[in-house]
């Protein structure tokens, strides 16, 4: 008895005095919340100071420095016979463009009475893009009836001149650099005070298809974009169904017994191999063996399938388990037949939590890299693939190869430009996400 | 159901692949080094013809022309780019797969250059320095002992006395076969040390040659696994380290970079062309000839690769980098008379 009422009585005295072990414990509490305010704090600084860099080297990416100038479309040049036959007029190369936009930058200069001292014909006709050839001769090549005539042009300009104007090429920096010089820059300068040279948005970023390393300025991320699409529509179209029809069957059908208990063990493994191995089954199962070709959508779509496919069915189970076994037995009371109550009531309340989590699997789909360097997803590629269901098998890009490409490139304006398709990831992955919790918002039902 | 006709027309898809029209575009894998020239040549090739802008991928030489080798037909490469000589091995492995006409094309060459910081002492090596200075063991008095030196002038008499730092490129690199080769292997032949190895050895050639190739591991020679932008990093940061550079590299960067010379010879195009500097290398391509006439415009473009406009002394490659092969004009007739290669001698 005695030691009961020595229980019932503490050491300490009254609740409202905080004796020394209460202290101590409220200070581990504190020092336990610190803790977690500082963990949040490193994870927020990390997230600032990636989208700082991110940001702040990319966001340039989408302006780019332009040209304006009146091309006088040479007929003697570009079409000796004058009888406006493409075919012949094929014969012009691109050398022979870059000849006339050249004369009418000179001319422009002229025109506009600026003069640079110690300027050779080079350095003035290095300021334009090698890309803006191309561009004159297509439009003329689309329509012959231009040539003889002067017309007006928006071209690139030079990587360098760009860098200028956005401050990563300096007069000093350009003293010392072979590929450009300060004279030039001057020329800039006064182009720019008299209008030929202007900075705007940069369309041909989103839509323009890579360019080489002698070409920065032209570089696109458009058959990357398209490549992308191409792949997540094939890893939806494949993935979803498959991945649902094993969960339903699993969850609904499945005896448990030893062997379903081993697939269940495995899916969940599955969802724990590196992605790379996935790049290895790939490229050794679905182009050595199956013949599909090198570098294409549908083969990245089958490896991305495969890599999302466990995610998908661990979701979707768990939003079959989370329905209510009340639904069931109900529609099993009435008559339904199984099938029917799956169908019919359970499939359909768990479709907002089967959505997001196959949302949440394209996110992680669309921003996987390594299994897509195996299968030659890593290429040079600058023809535009064809419209489905062609193109899911002609060459194109993906956004993070892309990344990874351009970073590896050497002229210094690939950093921005890799810095840029960050972005336009992070934009993309950004957008499913806020659909996938819309769709949990809007439809998610709680019992 | 639903997801029943879905995956259904998936299927179908993926059926429809083998029955995929015929490759149209030109794919092309290989060298790192030769990469940069590669896309320029396709973009340019894109623009003019009238066939598509071929596919390129890098993914280093031996891989390339493994790929190469893989057999004929329109799931392999038509092209390999190299930056090292197809070896015996490959060609075996080629004439195993059924491959057995192959093009070899000399585009030009890549020289490899040693340079230190601008504001450093200038340095005239020969290939004996760079083997005394960093190999594991060398030869003193007449018996093999760990490497001594810790300066360059303990290496040359001729050398500043600067401590000996040296970042040369891992081992995952093409130009690291290419330094060993010619400047440490050369140089350890030259010191006399690769005598004195074979005859430890008891006579084998083989152990000889690993002995010389053998760098010091007290972190004198540092491996740089990136590319040259690394190099040049570190070199910033360590004003005392000479590193090894592409010639397009250095020529880019001539305001940060003071370049030795080598055997007395400055690293220009010119010299390079002229075979006077001696660490350089042929930079290649390979074609399989099965698929020239099958694959649209294989033809035009290695014609249009070789052409004076492209590889030329004043062409786009050469402006990126590339020096121009002097011999280019019986390149150009070999490729249009697509006379496959001699065997390897």
């Amino acid at each position: 008895m005695t030691d009961a009422t020595a229980n019932q009585n503490p050491a300490h005295g009254a609740l409202t005095t905080t004796d020394a072990r209460t202290r101590r414990r409220n200070a581990a509490e504190a020092r336990f919340r610190l803790y977690g305010q500082i963990a949040i704090a490193i994870g927020i600084a990390a997230l600032i100071l990636l989208l700082t860099s991110v940001l702040s080297n990319g966001l340039s990416s989408f302006r780019q420095t332009f040209l304006f100038l009146e091309v006088t479309l040479d007929e003697k040049t570009l079409d000796k016979s004058g009888v406006r036959d493409v075919e012949v007029m094929k014969k012009v190369t691109t050398i022979g463009y870059g000849k006339l936009i050249e004369k009418s930058l000179q001319s422009a200069i002229e025109e506009h009475g600026i003069t640079v001292e110690g300027l050779t014909d080079k350095d003035v006709s290095d300021m334009i893009s090698k890309e803006a050839a191309a561009l004159v001769r297509n439009k003329v090549l689309a329509n012959p009836d231009l040539v003889g005539q002067t017309v007006p042009v928006k071209v690139l300009a030079n990587g360098r001149i760009d860098g200028y104007l956005k401050g990563r090429v300096t007069m000093e920096s350009a003293e010392r650099d072979s590929n450009v010089s300060p004279n030039q820059l001057l020329l800039a300068d006064a182009m720019r005070a008299e209008g030929l040279l202007v900075k705007s948005f940069n369309w041909g970023f989103i839509t323009g298809a890579d360019a080489s390393e002698l070409r920065p300025e032209a570089a696109g991320l458009g058959i990357a974009i398209i490549g992308s699409a191409y792949m997540m529509i094939v890893v939806l179209f494949l993935a979803l169904p498959i991945g649902v029809a094993a969960s339903i069957y699993l969850e609904e059908f499945a005896p448990k017994n030893r062997f379903t208990d081993l697939i269940e063990v495995n899916i969940a493994n599955l969802a724990a191999v590196p992605s790379i191995v996935f790049g290895i089954l790939g490229l050794a199962i679905f182009i050595n063996v199956a013949g599909l070709p090198q570098s294409a959508p549908i083969v990245g779509g089958l490896v991305l399938t495969l890599m999302t496919l466990p995610t998908i069915i661990i979701s979707t189970r768990a939003a079959l388990k989370a329905v209510p076994p009340s639904i069931r037995d109900a529609a099993l009371g009435v008559g339904a037949s199984k099938m029917q109550s799956i169908m019919h009531h359970v499939l359909p309340l768990a479709m907002p939590g089967i959505l997001t989590g196959t949302i949440i699997g394209l996110a992680q789909a669309l921003g996987e890299t390594a299994p897509l360097l195996l299968i030659g997803m890593v290429a040079f590629v600058r023809d535009f693939p064809a419209a489905p269901p062609e193109g899911f098998f002609d060459p194109a890009a993906a956004l993070p190869v892309q990344v990874y490409n351009w970073t590896q490139r050497a002229d210094p304006a690939f950093v921005e430009r890799a810095s840029g398709a960050i972005i336009v990831l992070l934009i993309f992955l950004l957008a499913m996400n806020a659909i996938a919790i819309f769709l949990r918002r809007k439809f998610e039902r709680r019992w | 159901m639903n997801t029943v006709k879905l995956a259904a027309s998936a299927l179908a898809m993926a059926a429809a692949a083998s029955a995929a029209d015929a490759r149209d575009q030109i794919q092309i894998a290989g060298s790192s080094t030769v990469l940069p020239y590669a896309t320029i040549v396709a973009e340019a090739f894109g623009e003019n013809f009238d066939f598509p802008t071929p596919v390129v991928e890098g993914g280093g030489s031996g891989a390339g022309r493994k790929k190469l080798c893989e057999g004929v037909g329109e799931n392999t490469i038509d092209i390999a780019n190299s930056s090292s000589r197809i070896k015996q091995s490959d060609i075996d492995l080629c004439s195993s797969n059924g491959v057995a006409e192959i093009m070899e094309v000399r585009i030009g060459y890549d020289g490899i250059v040693f340079a230190s910081d601008i504001n450093g002492p200038e340095f005239a090596y020969s290939p004996a320095d760079w083997f005394s200075a960093l190999a594991a063991e060398v030869v003193k008095d007449g018996a093999i002992v760990a490497n001594p030196n810790k300066t360059w002038s303990d290496v040359n008499g001729d050398l500043p006395a600067q401590d000996i730092l040296a970042f040369i490129p891992g081992t995952k690199h093409g130009t690291r076969e290419v330094f060993d080769e010619k400047v440490i292997l050369a140089g350890c032949e030259e010191t006399g040390a690769f005598e004195a190895f074979k005859t430890a050895a008891g006579g084998d050639e083989d152990v000889a040659e690993e002995k010389c190739m053998a760098l010091r591991t007290d972190g004198v020679s540092v491996d740089i696994d990136g590319d040259y932008t690394e190099t040049l990093a570190r070199i910033d940061a360590n004003k005392n380290a000479i590193g090894v550079f592409g010639l397009s590299f250095y020529q880019n960067n001539t305001d940060k970079l003071r370049v030795a010379t080598m055997n007395g010879v400055v690293p220009t195009t010119e010299s390079i062309a002229a075979g006077d500097y001696p660490v350089s290398r042929p930079l290649f391509f390979y074609v399989k000839k099965a698929h020239l006439g099958v694959i649209p415009g294989l033809q035009e473009y290695i014609d249009f690769f070789v052409s004076d406009d492209m590889a030329g002394p004043d062409g786009p490659l050469a402006a990126y980098g590339l020096v121009s092969d002097p011999e280019l004009a019986k390149t150009q007739e070999m490729v249009a008379s697509g006379t496959p290669m001699a065997p390897l001698n």
